[in-house]
């Protein structure tokens, strides 16, 4: 067997296990090290995944995929999971036993990474299975507190019955394909094998139940209340680092099918509309900022649904698609990290002067947002751009279009914060944290500025990946 | 040189946030010594510019790679277009600087976002590169949308909520329409030159329809044309006067100098193929400007509906320039020559206005016409400045104005005779709306409360002198304008 092949990811368990067993027996005062355990092994782990730099190919009989879309989004798991760590022990600081929490959460990250890896659609099930499990524990850690556990349940309920349609679907493409891993499939289908309507439901069905991952419609409700309910350092990981792994899945699951048969891309490009569209007009009037910033996930995966609407179409969809989830990552991870920086502070109303009180705050938390809407200089804008590029390019000038005008629309709801943190006079002094998130915040600006400067190393690079099966 | 000049007012600005024991005084000098450094640096550009016939098109050129796979990259370079818009910009920005804040809040804060957006709108015009080109369109979106909500007074943040989105969308159509335009081009490029050489959509009705169309609506809207103009008379009024004087001065710009240089010159067989419904809509802000602007009783919405007029002259005279592909080359220079000279004498005029009603509403809270009267037994100075102004946004012969107008409308008769000759009609109302006003502010009877309304101070005094020195300078010696402005026209002309 391949073991090395799996390396990063066995490093993965192998922290989660001895960050479980740290905090078993250290005392309450010390459970804070569990998070330096899970820091050293994503550390090893990202070494680990680089020297699988240049792979193109399945491993594991088929049902696991080494390309540069599931090297780079696993590495951006990884670094958005440590940053996930760094907002942790100031937030949970008076939970006794949160060092269980950091295993919860590198199990979590595993099963991310194992969808941005799946070659196999019994190995994609396993991984949306894992991730959505640890995700409810994630959303609901704050037991005693309603609005948490009314975000795990939600999020829970929903997780059920996507993972019901998505097994429905993984079954029906199963028996009318007659094979589960990737590389078959792709090949039964170019010879035109098993095309029928009711291929198109199970691609359709399976299809939700990895959008139930990305925070996609139809599947997309759960998010705004994880934003809000969950604890912060929770929704910052939530919103950010299983999307990325869904949204490799999704991308391979796209990959599957010739451009021509089937129509999964009209499919992708309508739920890429219904998304973006309703993320927006949700989060129009919001007057709480984490769940503002929930609908405004669900907005920016109907963005992202753009560039697999194109894969195929366009020889740069991959590589839009990397760019922009990267340039998601780094603008909402910003965001909550400002809020969870604040102490959780989630009225708008509440942020007013903010500017005043926390100017390195306020700025970040600007920066982050102008950066969700996509203007310069910050990342979030090579992110659009590339999208659109890619978008026109494929021949989806309309969605481009569409994309356009939800971005006009979202800047109404981001700029309400903006202004609010800007022109507002603030009341009362405002708590922070602690010094590792406030280091936290300056990370996330910086790499809002940064990632856009350095956009040029980094799409070369994207450009020279691929996502299998080809 | 040009990066330096660029970079200097940004620097300058980051100093500025980060020096925390700065006080007012001694922020305003740093403003002022980066935007007059950053201006030095734009003069010897302006003496090593040669406007010779053999002259390259775009000089002063640098390069530097940015991301090489979608052939974006840092590249400036000035012509006598974008040469004459920049130092244009720089002397406003000084003069806005030097002009004392209205609010005085926050000054390190205020004097940094200036320098932000100087070093914006210099970079605006003078990259050579699409993505950067709308970088910076983008950025000045920020600037003054937190320069408007902050230091601005009474709905100042619904107005530059308003402002923002308007102008963003105008933005993204922009975006999506270079998105078409370098797409057709193999290898993708964003390089300026080399799209203006390639003239990527010729033959490419629809597309070249589509694109030609985002760019317009685009542009239009921060010009701004009839009917997207909606945003800019709340913006002004609740704007302080510097703030407003750069959104007029310079960032109207920004529109029309984009009208010139990407679809003018990046796409000339669809710009002429469609030149004519773009001077009607170019004919229609003419009136609906000056009309509305005479019905105004606000000081400051009055002025801010003239730009509306004037920005029509200036697009009227660029559709007329670029109607034909061949033919009427002369009148076609002249119309062209004169919308960018209108350009310089708008930023510069109605800069100057709009600091002039910022010193109304910061001696008196008000820009209610009729709230005054017979200030030029009170005001002296106050009324030959604003008299000036006036008179050369009117189109005095002898002042900036009447230069621009008068070369647009001889060229612009050659090629649209009747357009020409209604939006004459603009120019009678335009003479009839400011007289009024200055009849209305200066003469007649002085209210009581407005007995002791003190004169422009001498630091208002120089910069308004300096401002209007130009104006008239421009109006009675305009050769060394217009052979630096003519050197790019004719090689857009007949290029």
């Amino acid at each position: 067997m391949p073991i090395g092949d799996v390396s990063p990811e066995i490093t993965i368990i192998l922290a989660a296990v001895l960050a479980l067993l740290f905090a078993a027996f250290a005392p309450r005062r010390m459970q804070a090290g569990s998070a330096l355990i899970a820091l050293v092994g994503i550390g090893i782990s990202s070494v680990l995944l680089l020297a699988q730099l240049g792979e193109t190919r399945f491993t594991f009989s088929g049902t696991w995929a080494l390309d540069g879309a599931s090297l780079w989004a696993r590495l951006m798991i990884l670094i958005a999971t440590a940053f996930c760590i760094l907002l942790s022990p100031g937030w949970f600081r008076t939970d006794p036993r949160h060092g269980e929490y950091y295993t919860i959460l590198l199990l979590a990250a595993l099963g991310a990474m194992a969808m941005a890896g799946a070659g196999d659609l019994l190995q994609l099930v396993i991984a949306v299975l894992l991730s959505s499990v640890t995700g409810y524990t994630l959303a609901a850690w704050h037991r005693d507190w309603a609005l948490s556990v009314e975000a795990g349940m939600k999020y829970f309920l929903m997780g059920a019955l996507a993972n019901a349609l998505l097994i429905t679907g993984v079954t029906l493409m199963l028996g009318l394909l007659g094979s589960s891993g990737y590389a078959d499939i792709a090949s039964n289908l170019s010879l035109g094998m098993g095309l029928s309507p009711l291929l198109f439901v199970g691609f359709a069905l399976t299809i939700v139940g990895v959008a139930f991952k990305l925070g996609a419609v139809p599947a997309h409700a759960w998010m705004p209340d994880v934003a809000e309910g969950a604890p912060v350092p929770s929704a910052a990981f939530l919103t950010v680092v299983p999307k990325i792994g869904a949204a490799i899945a999704l991308a391979r699951l796209v990959q599957l099918v010739p451009p021509e048969v089937l129509g999964l891309r009209p499919l992708m490009a309508v739920l890429a509309v219904a998304t973006m569209t309703l993320g927006n007009l949700a989060a129009l009037w919001q007057d709480d900022l984490r769940r503002l910033l929930g609908w405004s996930s669900v907005a920016q995966a109907g963005y992202l649904l753009m560039a697999i609407t194109v894969l195929g179409l366009s020889a740069d969809a991959l590589t839009a698609l990397l760019t922009f989830v990267a340039s998601y990552a780094i603008g909402n991870l910003a965001a909550f990290a400002v809020v969870a920086h604040l102490r959780g502070r989630t009225a708008i109303a509440d942020y007013a002067g903010l500017a005043k009180r926390r100017p390195v705050a306020a700025t970040a938390l600007v920066l982050s947002l102008l950066s969700l809407v996509g203007i310069p200089p910050t990342v979030g804008f090579l992110g659009k751009l590339t999208l659109f590029v890619t978008t026109i390019d494929g021949g989806y000038t309309w969605l481009a279009v569409v994309a356009a005008a939800n971005t006009v629309a979202s800047l109404f709801y981001y700029a309400r914060v903006m202004g609010e943190v800007y022109f507002g006079t603030p009341t009362d002094d405002v708590a922070v944290l602690g010094r590792i998130s406030g280091f936290a915040v300056w990370i996330a600006a910086i790499a809002v500025i940064a990632g856009a400067v350095l956009a040029g190393t980094a799409i070369a690079a994207f450009d020279l990946s691929r996502v299998l099966p080809i | 040189m040009l990066t330096l000049a660029i970079l200097i007012p940004m620097l300058g600005a980051l100093a500025l946030m980060l020096l925390p024991t700065l006080g007012r005084d001694a922020a305003r000098l740093v403003a002022i010594g980066t935007s007059t450094l950053s201006f030095v640096l734009l003069l010897i550009v302006w003496a090593q510019f040669d406007s010779g016939a053999g002259a390259p098109a775009f000089q002063a050129v640098a390069e530097a790679a940015w991301i090489p796979s979608l052939g974006v990259a840092w590249r400036v370079g000035v012509d006598g277009m974008s040469l004459a818009l920049s130092l244009m910009s720089g002397v406003l920005f000084i003069a806005c600087i030097a002009w004392p804040m209205e609010n005085p809040e926050r000054p390190r804060a205020y004097y940094a976002w200036f320098l932000f957006l100087e070093s914006v709108s210099l970079g605006l015009f003078l990259v050579l590169d699409l993505l950067i080109f709308y970088v910076f369109f983008d950025l000045s979106l920020v600037g003054m949308f937190f320069l408007i909500g902050r230091w601005g007074h009474g709905e100042a943040e619904r107005a530059a909520l308003k402002f923002f989105i308007y102008t963003l969308a105008g933005s993204l159509a922009i975006l999506l329409a270079i998105i078409g335009l370098v797409l057709s081009v193999d290898p993708i490029t964003f390089d300026m030159r080399a799209l203006i050489a390639a003239q990527p959509l010729a033959g490419m009705d629809l597309r070249g329809g589509l694109v030609l169309l985002g760019f317009v609506v685009g542009f239009a809207v921060k010009a701004p044309l009839f009917p997207v103009h909606t945003w800019l008379p709340p913006a002004h009024v609740m704007a302080p006067g510097p703030v407003s004087a750069i959104l007029a001065g310079v960032l109207l710009k920004m529109g029309t100098y984009g009208l010139v240089r990407i679809p003018f010159q990046m796409m000339r067989e669809a710009f002429a193929a469609h030149a004519l419904p773009l001077a009607i809509v170019a004919l229609a802000s003419i009136l609906w400007g000056a009309i509305v602007a005479l019905g105004q009783t606000n000081l400051k919405r009055r002025i801010a509906y003239t730009s509306v007029n004037h920005m029509g002259y200036t697009v009227m005279g660029i559709a007329a320039a670029g109607a034909m592909l061949t033919g009427a080359e002369g009148a076609r220079e002249l119309a062209l020559t004169g919308a960018v000279v209108e350009m310089v004498a708008h930023g510069l005029i109605t800069g100057a206005l709009f600091l002039i009603a910022g010193g109304f509403w910061a001696r008196s809270e008000t820009y209610d016409l009729d709230a005054f009267g017979g200030l030029a037994k009170v005001a002296p100075r106050l009324t030959v400045a604003a008299v000036i102004a006036s008179f050369a946004s009117l189109g005095l012969p002898g002042l900036a104005g009447f230069v621009a107008e008068v070369q647009i409308f001889v060229g612009t008769f050659a090629v649209f005779p009747w357009i020409a000759a209604i939006g004459l009609l603009g120019i009678l109302i335009t003479a009839a709306l400011f007289l009024r006003m200055l009849q209305q502010l200066f003469f007649g009877d002085l209210p009581k409360a407005r007995e002791g309304f003190p004169d422009i101070s001498l630091r208002e005094g120089v910069v308004l002198a300096a401002l209007l020195a130009l104006v008239v300078l421009i109006g009675i010696y305009p050769r060394w304008l217009l052979d630096m402005i003519g050197s790019a026209t004719s090689a857009m002309i007949g290029g």
